[in-house]
């Protein structure tokens, strides 16, 4: 039987600990509400830029003069993974997972044959990613100094992604990152951004609108396809942003259930040892008493 | 027809505006157009410049970096780069503003050494910001932006 003492402190330890994640669970979910609204925000942008690009696209993408950027390169022997991840942990699977889905990725693209190339964002991506696929890293975006994420942000990354692009590096770039649907499920998400994919627009109606193009259609989609390369990064370190929060406020709000049931059972194993020493105690002047 | 048109303002980061307008002024890579309820469907790119609308309350103005505006049936969407309303701008604003444009200028002046094309694409983009620095000081009442 572990002696009182022992059992004390393992019951004020996890309750420091406790005190601890609840802290963190309430921080986070200041910050899910933050990260959320901004992820909100951004959408009508991106919406409404998709919804433009798609149309182009669909207009000028069949030409053979249609830029690279929506395409290709007519190849994809080498292929970019851009990892998007948090730059902290204790978020429970929130990193792992998105960093398990561009690890199959690549291991897969490998097995075909395919070169690949790793460029992270954030650093829990890039400590799982760098133990399997050292090689094949190209570069790493810091952003833990980035109090307020903004669309300079993701700008900055796709210039870097674009110019790499422009140098030949690489044919095709997928982004690998959290889709937020609520706060308790991120859905890892992988996107291919060069050559920009777009989904078919269902609703035949837009499609149907016959738009001047003022310049012509094909410097407008010059000039939107590296916009549309920023905006998508951007989008995606939005929902990355809040899915983080999300995963970390439910990480915590468990991690703070477990160390109760923990204290209630270790309060009541301290309980019981204490009642043991007393009746030991007691047995033995009983018995001395006796014995006299 | 109709008298007002649906306009929306978006940033990537914010939506800015979202109301009933009679019509829009917008600075158009090609020049400045007006759009007005019932025109014609027009994607047009922008170059940095003053947007005004003329909404419910008056004249509203707001500063684009760049961007495009979409002009369909339904109304008018503007998806600017960087868009920020008249009445927040500052003279810092505007100054950083030129000063990236600046930077962008010089930047392509040294790595495209014999191709006009992105270099005259910086220079206008420096001297969209400049004027549109001089703009502001004018409808300030400021003194002209320095050279």
């Amino acid at each position: 039987m572990p002696n009182l003492k022992d059992l004390k402190n393992r019951i004020e330890s996890v309750k420091s600990t406790r005190k601890i994640t609840k802290a963190m669970q309430m921080v986070a979910a200041a910050k899910l509400r933050r990260a959320q609204e901004a992820a909100e925000d951004s959408r009508p942008y991106a919406e409404r830029f998709n919804a433009v690009m798609a149309q182009l696209a669909a207009s000028v993408g069949k030409s053979d003069s249609a830029p690279k950027l929506l395409a290709g390169t007519g190849s994809d022997q080498v292929q970019l993974l851009v990892v998007l991840t948090a730059e902290r942990g204790l978020c429970g699977g929130f990193n792992g997972n998105i960093a398990r889905l561009a690890k199959n990725h690549a291991l897969k693209l490998k097995g075909e044959g395919k070169t690949v190339k790793i460029l992270t964002v954030g650093k829990k991506g890039r400590d799982v990613l760098k133990r399997d696929f050292a090689d094949d890293f190209i570069g790493h975006v810091d952003l833990s100094n980035v109090k307020r994420l903004g669309y300079t942000d993701a700008q900055k990354i796709a210039q870097d992604i674009l110019s790499r692009f422009d140098a030949g590096e690489f044919d095709v770039a997928t982004l690998f990152f959290s889709k937020f649907v609520n706060v308790v499920s991120q859905v890892p998400t992988a996107q291919q951004i060069i050559p920009a994919e777009f989904e078919e627009d269902e609703n035949a109606d837009s499609a149907s609108t016959v738009y001047d193009y003022e310049p012509g259609e094909e410097e407008i989609l010059a000039d939107l396809l590296p916009r549309g390369v920023a905006t998508q990064i951007f989008s995606a370190l939005l929902e990355n942003g809040a899915g983080e929060q999300g995963a970390r406020m439910s990480a915590m709000d468990n991690a703070t259930r477990n160390a109760g049931e923990m204290i209630d059972k270790l309060t009541i194993e301290y309980n019981r040892s204490r009642q043991a020493v007393i009746t030991n105690e007691l047995i033995e002047i009983i018995s001395g008493a006796e014995a006299l | 027809m109709a008298d007002t048109m649906q306009f929306d303002l978006v940033s990537p980061e914010r939506r800015l505006a979202s109301f009933q307008a009679r019509e829009v002024l917008i600075p158009g890579a090609d020049g400045d157009m007006t759009a007005m309820p019932g025109h014609s469907p027009v994607i047009a790119t922008l170059r940095p410049g003053v947007l005004r609308v003329d909404g419910p309350e008056g004249t509203s103005e707001y500063i684009v970096t760049g961007g495009f505006a979409e002009i369909n049936a339904e109304g008018l969407s503007v998806l600017a780069e960087q868009a920020i309303p008249m009445t927040e701008v500052t003279r810092e604003h505007i100054d950083e503003l030129i000063e990236d444009a600046r930077a962008k200028h010089e930047e392509a002046k040294s790595t495209f050494k014999n191709e006009p094309g992105p270099v005259d694409d910086a220079a206008k983009l420096l001297s969209d910001m400049v004027a549109l620095g001089d703009h502001i000081a004018i409808g300030k009442g400021g003194g002209p932006a320095p050279a």
